[in-house]
């Protein structure tokens, strides 16, 4: 249970002539579920990105399941949900379509076999949009794009997700649909990084939240309670979906 | 079918149908990445290779060929490795290869710019043996890149940062989308012209959309009104001794407009299929005259864990 996933080490990182990353360590075990959070521009999403390859290190080093990212081949066993607000693309597709694209890693030449057609299956199981498969993905809500392409990142069967904002743009209703999505897989033993702006619903989930500023790591530890204004006491969100006499809504806004 | 018995027209008509076949089948991926007009920036391109063919006497089909790939993948490198500008350097890249297929063309002996012409607009009585089979051969090629590896096209074109994470070899695939829409170019000039050819890849690829809701549905339907336009396009300009390029491109901007008159109440319908489906109430309740009916219903529908009506 305690072998690093995702292990970063002093790791640098520019964009353009920007430092973003001045040096991040982050250690993320078997298991554990991590939540980074900070304000806008504080490189909670480049430090995502720099794990994933999609940002180049500058500095530092970064193992992902104790391989160099640099070596790192085995991309079947990580599952990421970019920040999107659409899975659509310029050319219609249905939810199934856009959901068989997280199948590719584990197929060989893009051939789908019986295993893989019951994974994209229960993908779409997990985040409830079974009965949505053959519809078009341009038909769908804000909520429902998340959950198609947290669909897509499950339908590899990873052992690591990262999630870049999965919230964002979702409506209370689909985030509690999400969070249940991921207490299943968490439950399952997968192992979550995920980048959010507020815990919401999902906190419960969160074993440990590390808190970015100006590109270093400021808070490494439990999640921090709700400060400021948002603790006040008498301070309630008002959520129209929020049935009457309902306890009210922890959002723990941090930034 | 007096049409068929003239050898001109058979190559013609087969050129015809590879052309209706192959420019709609890469274009749809060139539409799905945002990158529509890329076809037409490699038509620009492919005219240097014209004018060298004339230049060298060497196949224009061929050299066109060599000269747009090579094209293609620069144009893939400035969107790697381009900074600020790429489309500056993409639009050097356009005009300089139009400018130098003209000036190549003028300078070949015996080359004038009515040679040009064909090229730029399609000629369908020019169409020669040694030209049916190089269009035969790449429209092969064509045809096979794009079935054999729709997924992982599909998922590039999708989402490329996804797919780069899924371990997929992007660059690779983008190599080939670029080379693949270069042949394509070429195997489309001799009917449609250079000119024209980004708009059936274009064209029929949005009209399909009008209709369908999936992937697979929207490459069935715009391969089948690119064969269409281009048949009847080839057919129209032997009887009416019209233009085959410009035929052929109208035709498929009346399909659009034929298609995307009949999709809006086709929209209208489904859309009110999913709202029964969803079991949302067909109007809205205002809280004061129905409150109680609201309540009933509102929450069963949009209940937190069921995952309907969200």
């Amino acid at each position: 249970m305690s072998e690093p996933v995702i292990s970063m080490r002093g790791v640098r990182a520019e964009l353009g002539s920007r430092t973003v990353l001045r040096g991040i360590d982050l250690t993320v075990l078997r298991g554990e579920v991590v939540a980074l959070l900070g304000a806008n521009g504080s490189g909670k999403s480049t430090a995502v990105r720099t794990v994933i390859g999609q940002v180049p290190v500058a500095e530092g080093e970064i193992e992902l399941f104790g391989t160099p990212r640099r070596r790192f081949r085995d991309w079947r066993r990580l599952g990421y949900v970019p920040q999107r607000t659409t899975a659509a693309g310029g050319v219609p597709a249905t939810v199934t379509e856009v959901v068989t694209s997280g199948r590719l890693s584990r197929t060989r030449l893009g051939i789908l076999r019986k295993a893989d057609h019951a994974a994209i299956r229960r993908a779409l199981d997990l985040v409830g949009m079974a009965d949505r498969a053959k519809d078009s993905v341009n038909a769908l809500s804000g909520g429902q794009h998340q959950r198609v392409l947290i669909a897509r990142a499950l339908a590899s069967e990873p052992e690591l997700l990262v999630m870049d904002e999965p919230m964002a743009g979702v409506d209370l209703a689909s985030q509690e649909v999400l969070a249940q999505t991921l207490r299943e897989q968490v439950a399952a033993g997968t192992t979550v990084l995920l980048v959010l702006h507020e815990l919401g619903p999902l906190e419960p989930l969160i074993d440990r939240a590390v808190v970015l500023r100006d590109g270093c790591v400021t808070h490494d530890g439990p999640p921090p309670k709700a400060v400021g204004q948002h603790a006040l006491p008498g301070h309630d969100h008002v959520h129209p979906h929020a049935a009457p006499g309902a306890e009210p809504l922890r959002t723990g806004l941090l930034s | 079918m007096e049409i068929l018995d003239y050898a001109f027209m058979q190559r013609a008509l087969l050129a015809a149908v590879l052309v209706g076949i192959t420019a709609p089948a890469i274009g749809i991926y060139l539409v799905q990445r945002r990158q529509a007009l890329m076809g037409d920036g490699i038509g620009h391109v492919a005219m240097t290779g014209v004018g060298l063919g004339f230049m060298l006497s060497w196949s224009p089909v061929w050299m066109a060929t060599l000269v747009s790939v090579v094209g293609a993948v620069l144009m893939e490198l400035i969107r790697w490795y381009g900074k600020t500008r790429g489309d500056i350097a993409l639009a050097m890249l356009f005009y300089g290869g139009m400018a130098g297929g003209v000036m190549l063309i003028n300078l070949a002996p015996g080359g004038t710019n009515a040679n040009l012409m064909s090229f730029l607009f399609g000629s369908l009585s020019t169409v020669s043996q040694e030209d049916i089979t190089a269009i035969c051969v790449l429209a092969a090629f064509v045809i096979v890149m794009t079935l054999a590896l729709r997924r992982q096209l599909f998922a590039v074109s999708q989402d490329e940062e996804f797919a780069r994470v899924t371990g997929l070899p992007v660059r690779a695939l983008n190599l080939l989308t670029a080379v693949t829409a270069a042949v394509t170019v070429t195997v489309a000039m001799r009917v449609v012209g250079l000119l024209l050819v980004s708009a059936l890849m274009v064209v029929p690829v949005a009209a399909a959309q009008q209709l369908s809701r999936s992937f697979a549905a929207t490459f069935a339907i715009a391969v089948a009104i690119g064969v269409s336009v281009t048949v009847g396009g080839t057919v129209t300009s032997y009887y009416e001794d019209v233009p085959p390029g410009a035929t052929i491109v109208l035709l498929a901007i009346a399909a659009f407009m034929v298609l995307t008159a009949l999709a809006t109440p086709l929209a209208r319908r489904r859309a009110r299929a999913l709202e029964l489906a969803a079991g949302d109430p067909a109007e809205c309740v205002l809280p004061e005259a129905g409150a109680k009916v609201a309540d009933e219903r509102v929450p069963a529908s949009r209940g937190s864990t069921d995952g309907l009506g969200v």
